[in-house]
């Protein structure tokens, strides 16, 4: 196939901010944004908060907690920088939520690998290696305010190190495995594990 | 996002002449889950995430989804009973 | 003959900009010369591909506005928030090169030998592609009674406003202005629904084509409300532009 250079768009440039000093928290390829995108594969799911439930599970042992019960977990206010695949990224974003190190401690499970399942049917796929250690929370507020649908509420999980597909929105279980099995980006060619600082955003990368 | 800020098989027809070839908006689709049949151009269609998916109209089953990677374009038609 | 526009390769190419005119004060419409053209249908799309210095690169479709045999021209309203939009209202010059690819599109399309009687609803931007189709059928002297309900928020908001006030026979143009009208509005001042559309549609008996485009909203609402008076599925043609402005 023969690759023609496209013609430069005279004065064309993306939307974007300055990062100033803060350039040194950008991964490679990621540009700088104020607003929060929101990009979604289907519809909003609308989970009322007493049908929702969340549950670790491991073969056919499982624990469950209902949004009350969820809700009675220690939680932790964190501020992270977050980083899309589509290159967005976006700075000190202020999350409350429960950490994963707390959930699975409380569900007793363990296990190498976890997929993330959520309203909707997405799905993703984990080490748990990446989701303890104080590196993953299920969070259900967001700047302060309860979790918006169209951001993943009621909850979802928050894994701001790997590239933020990863971080599921509408999640509503992680089921601990044996196998690294693609979740629903990764099954379509985006990275396994997905670091944003060695730019593993597709598969091979 | 939801069904009603999505767009619809109309706004991929550059994508899918590209993938198959020829225009595919008129082409007919059955979804393999519920078995609803509609023109490609009446499908549900989201642009916005790392790929496009298109969906059923009916049980927003994923019948399609085209991720772009290093120049090459991966294409899932799994969901669809029918295309064409 | 036109069917060839549909099959053989979509390629990209550059055309340059002949033209840019003002519609309203946020949409513009842009003039193109094509090196390179099959003959398009009317309703069909083109995809703008821009990129920039770094290499960043945004595609979006935008309707063709002109008639089949007509410069080719597209119409581009401006998104506030919009990273593609701004750059082709507020940019882009004539003599700039713009890479394209089409048409594309072959199912919300119109010739006289789809007949009618047509309706045409439109929403907000949605107008682009129905007025092509009205263009078409003037140029080909096709008689096929038209009604377009055309949807907007205000007047101000009304592209190709001296053109739709002007309409060729047998053709029936109604306003209905959502937000804002002007002293001694006389006309509809509401959204789309079900017993505006009883007053303004063609009966279903009259076997009429409907051709809806404009927000994702706007074309949900009436297409369902056409569907539950009456008219068949595949007399209703739908393109949704997405949860735009609009109306």
């Amino acid at each position: 196939m023969i690759t023609v250079m496209s013609p430069i768009s005279r004065g064309f440039h993306r939307r974007r901010q300055d990062p100033g000093e803060n350039a040194g928290r950008i991964p490679p390829g990621q540009y700088l944004v104020k607003d929060f995108p929101v990009l979604s594969a289907g519809p909003t799911p609308h989970t009322a908060l007493d049908q929702w439930s969340f549950s670790v599970s491991r073969g056919d042992r499982q624990k469950t907690w209902t949004w009350d019960e969820f809700r009675a977990l220690p939680s932790q206010d964190v501020t992270v920088d977050i980083h899309c695949v589509t290159k967005w990224s976006k700075l000190d974003t202020a999350w409350q939520g429960v950490s994963v190190d707390t959930l699975l401690a409380e569900a007793g499970q363990d296990g190498p690998f976890a997929m993330a399942h959520c309203d909707g049917g997405y799905t993703t796929n984990l080490p748990v290696a990446d989701l303890t250690g104080g590196q993953a929370w299920v969070a259900y507020a967001y700047g302060g305010q309860p979790l918006e649908p169209e951001h993943g509420g009621p909850a979802r999980l928050l894994v701001p190190h790997l590239y933020f597909w990863k971080s599921a929105k509408w999640v509503r279980s992680l089921e601990l495995r044996d196998t690294n099995d693609p979740g629903f980006w990764e099954n379509y060619g985006y990275h396994i594990y997905g670091d944003p600082w060695r730019e593993q955003r597709y598969a091979g990368d | 996002m939801d069904v009603l800020d999505a767009l619809d098989g109309n706004a991929i027809g550059g994508l899918l002449h590209e993938v198959f070839g020829t225009e595919m908006t008129g082409a007919g689709s059955v979804c393999g889950h519920c078995g609803d049949a509609r023109p490609v151009a009446e499908l549900v269609v989201y642009l916005q995430a790392p790929g496009t998916v298109v969906r059923c109209r009916t049980c927003a089953n994923v019948l399609m989804a085209f991720v772009r990677a290093h120049g090459r374009t991966c294409v899932d038609l799994q969901g669809l009973a029918a295309l064409g | 003959m036109a069917r060839a526009a549909l099959r053989g390769r979509l390629t990209w190419q550059v055309a340059r900009v002949s033209a840019v005119s003002g519609e309203t004060a946020a949409v513009k419409t842009i003039t193109l010369d094509m090196p390179d053209w099959p003959e398009h249908q009317a309703g069909q799309h083109l995809d703008v591909r821009l990129t920039a210095e770094d290499g960043y690169v945004a595609e979006r479709s935008y309707s063709i506005a002109s008639a089949p045999g007509e410069p080719v021209a597209i119409t581009v309203e401006r998104l506030d928030d919009g990273e593609v939009s701004p750059y082709l209202t507020d940019e882009l010059r004539p003599g700039d090169d713009l890479e394209l690819r089409g048409p594309i599109g072959g199912y919300f399309v119109w010739g006289p030998g789809d007949g009618g009687p047509l309706l045409l609803l439109a929403g907000g931007s949605g107008i682009v592609p129905l007025r092509a189709i009205l263009r078409h059928r003037e140029r080909t002297g096709s008689e096929v009674p038209v009604r377009l309900l055309y949807s907007s928020r205000s007047l101000d908001d009304v592209i190709y406003q001296g053109e739709l006030g002007r309409p060729a026979a047998g053709v029936e143009v109604i306003h209905t202005l959502t937000r804002h009208q002007p002293a001694g509005w006389a006309g509809y001042a509401r959204r789309v629904d079900a017993a505006l559309l009883g007053e303004v549609a063609w009966p279903a008996a009259a076997m009429p084509l409907a051709y809806v485009c404009g927000p994702t909203s706007f074309v949900e609402a009436a297409s369902q409300a056409l569907v539950q008076a009456g008219y068949p599925p595949l007399r209703v043609k739908t393109e949704r532009f997405g949860a735009t402005g609009g109306t």
